[in-house]
């Protein structure tokens, strides 16, 4: 394997970590602060992506087009899905047990992909990526790397650093750590319990939504999509320490590195990989390698 | 006296009898169908509802079974029931055995996900590599025979042959269930920080739980690869670990029956949901019925299925108070970790 092979795939095990990354954060944010097991996770990246595809040609009807147009739309659409759900089923399961949990969100990914089906079908679509971003980067007399991945990192990037900021330097994000520390202790400082869950499961669904939506020009959008990611974010969780954001984001990156070097040695076992990965983790680590609230 | 195990037996029984003689062959095939994820949702069981432990795994060892069924019966004339059935029991309990004394290290939503990875591992090696024919699954060519060459071909003595083998698996879980072992499993379900205090090792118990529970998905396995006679992939997804986990929550936790009328009501309403007499075209979308009931579930009855007499009971009574009911242990709600 020369250099520019390396920094290819290199540049891929980040574009794709960083992607998982901002699933996983809305996932392990709601499991820490709410202690919900949100199954349904992954279909808001699949309904993200789906936006982006469904949106581009009324937002061009409209406004006479505009990728950056489009994603704006597809967050507000997707917040007002997260307050709304979270108003509607998860406010309800605060108090269940786990695996109550478990089936009502088992249920709503039912509903969800049957209600995709019913709207856009079953067939796979591909998504315009704008034109300039539909460029390549040129690494030497032969190889190039596509600009839209780039464009991927940079944004996922941006989004991760703006969670951090808002996590660690705003009133907000105080409000938020201190929620998902001691819960009780947080309501009895007179902080509004109800009203920030409403806004960090907001959060974690219109991420989740964005990251579909940016990742859709290159992988599509097709049936099951949120399925698959959701088993491999819920991994990222695990290893990463669950309710660590921190945590996430190296895990995120680990399982990136992992899956896509695997896919070049090993193609034989390369599915299994990640599931060893987190099991070796796992009986070194029993509760993964952050601790919440770290 | 126990009310409810009682009438739940004998309405088994009524309708077990019922089913070959006015089903027709359907109806046979229905129910043997529903039996086999009734004896694979008791598995699964055992471990949530009895020991605690949330496994997201179990669909591992129901496939190991159902491949090795097929696996060891490819290069003989006449496959016999006698040596298919250990063998595949025997191997989904060695993998159980495997996974359990890794991921036991584990524990609540860790464990959930140790399990999970070592059943997509088993679903990867199936999926990838040539022992299992890969994604395209493999065939059972000739059914085996029970002793006494007894050929199950047909769809009446193989319903006859699940139903004896649920009743054994009943048999034996009631058995362990009233056992001083059963007893030691529902005490780390409840406490297991005082099971240890009192002198138990805690990690042997639950181990001999786990491989007990994948041995009887290994024989839920192997029912199911003689039932449909092709067995591929899909089998060891998580879809399934996750539907019959879906089973026991749906039906209720903590009791026996509460797998089996759980594992008949996800059946049911699959049916339901896919009956193109009620809903025409929309059967394609039939998992959209499914999934609006399993919320409804989850909204309206917080116990399962099996919470629904003592709701009605409480609704005619008036009565806000829970009425104690038949419970043969501890109050049944606080599952989990």
């Amino acid at each position: 394997m020369d250099f520019f092979t390396f920094l290819i795939q290199t540049l891929n095990s980040v574009q794709y970590g960083l992607l998982l990354f901002l699933v996983a954060a809305g996932l392990t944010l709601i499991f820490g602060i709410m202690g919900v097991i949100n199954l349904a996770h992954g279909s808001f990246y699949m309904i993200g992506a789906y936006l982006a595809y469904g949106l581009a040609p009324i937002v061009t009807g409209m406004f006479g087009g505009g990728f950056i147009t489009t994603m704006l739309f597809g967050l507000v659409v997707s917040i007002l899905l997260g307050y709304f759900l979270e108003w509607a089923f998860y406010s309800y399961l605060y108090q269940r047990d786990h695996l109550q949990q478990v089936l009502m969100t088992y249920g709503l990914i039912l509903v969800f992909e049957e209600v995709r089906s019913i709207l856009v079908g079953d067939d796979v679509h591909g998504v315009q990526m704008p034109d300039w971003l539909s460029g390549s980067i040129q690494l030497n007399d032969v190889m190039t790397y596509p600009t839209y991945r780039v464009f991927i990192s940079g944004m996922c990037l941006l989004l991760a650093v703006g969670m951090y900021i808002v996590l660690t330097r705003t009133k907000l994000g105080m409000m938020i750590r201190a929620g998902s520390v001691n819960r009780e202790m947080t309501q009895s400082l007179g902080i509004n319990i109800q009203f920030l869950y409403r806004v960090v499961f907001a959060s974690g669904v219109a991420i989740a939504a964005f990251a579909g939506m940016v990742a859709a020009p290159v992988s599509s959008v097709y049936p099951g999509m949120g399925q698959g990611i959701l088993i491999i974010c819920f991994v990222v969780v695990v290893i990463g320490g669950i309710g660590s954001i921190k945590g996430a984001f190296v895990a995120a990156l680990l399982i990136g590195f992992v899956d896509t070097f695997g896919k070049v040695f090993l193609p034989q076992i390369a599915g299994v990989l990640v599931y060893i990965l987190m099991a070796v983790i796992l009986l070194w680590k029993p509760s993964g390698l952050f601790k919440a609230g770290s | 006296m126990k009310k409810y195990p009682v009438i739940f037996l004998g309405c088994l029984l009524l309708s077990f009898a019922a089913i070959p003689l006015f089903g027709g062959d359907y109806g046979i095939d229905w129910m043997t169908k529903t039996i086999i994820f009734g004896i694979f949702a008791l598995s699964l069981e055992l471990l949530v509802g009895r020991t605690g432990l949330v496994c997201f795994g179990q669909a591992a060892f129901f496939g190991i079974g159902a491949y090795a069924t097929v696996i060891f019966s490819t290069d003989v004339a006449q496959p016999l029931v006698a040596f298919l059935l250990p063998i595949s029991v025997l191997l989904a309990a060695l993998y159980a055995l495997f996974v359990g004394a890794l991921s036991l290290r584990t524990k609540g939503v860790y464990f959930i996900m140790v399990t999970l990875a070592f059943a997509q591992m088993a679903y990867y090696v199936i999926h990838d590599t040539p022992i299992g024919g890969g994604t395209d699954g493999i065939y059972l060519y000739v059914k085996p025979n029970l002793p006494g060459n007894i050929s199950l071909n047909s769809s009446l003595n193989f319903y006859l042959f699940t139903v004896f083998i649920l009743f054994s698996v009943l048999g034996l879980l009631g058995l362990i269930t009233r056992s001083r072992f059963g007893r030691a499993l529902l005490g780390i379900k409840l406490n297991e920080q005082r099971m240890k205090a009192t002198g138990y090792n805690t990690y042997f118990y639950k181990l001999a739980a786990f491989v007990i529970s994948g041995a009887i998905a290994g024989l839920a396995g192997f029912l199911f690869a003689v039932k449909d006679g092709y067995v591929n992939p899909e089998l060891l997804s998580w879809h399934q670990s996750g539907a019959v986990l879906i089973m026991i929550i749906l039906g209720g936790l903590g009791h026996l029956r509460g797998a089996l009328i759980g594992a008949f009501a996800y059946n049911l309403l699959e049916e339901f949901f896919r009956s193109e007499a009620i809903f025409g075209v929309f059967t394609k979308h039939w998992h959209l019925g499914l999934g609006i009931a399993i919320i409804l579930c989850v909204a309206l009855l917080p116990k399962g299925l099996i919470g629904l007499p003592s709701l009605w009971q409480n609704k005619l009574v008036g009565k806000t108070a829970e009425t104690p009911d038949d419970n043969d242990q501890v109050s049944s709600s606080g599952s989990g970790h």
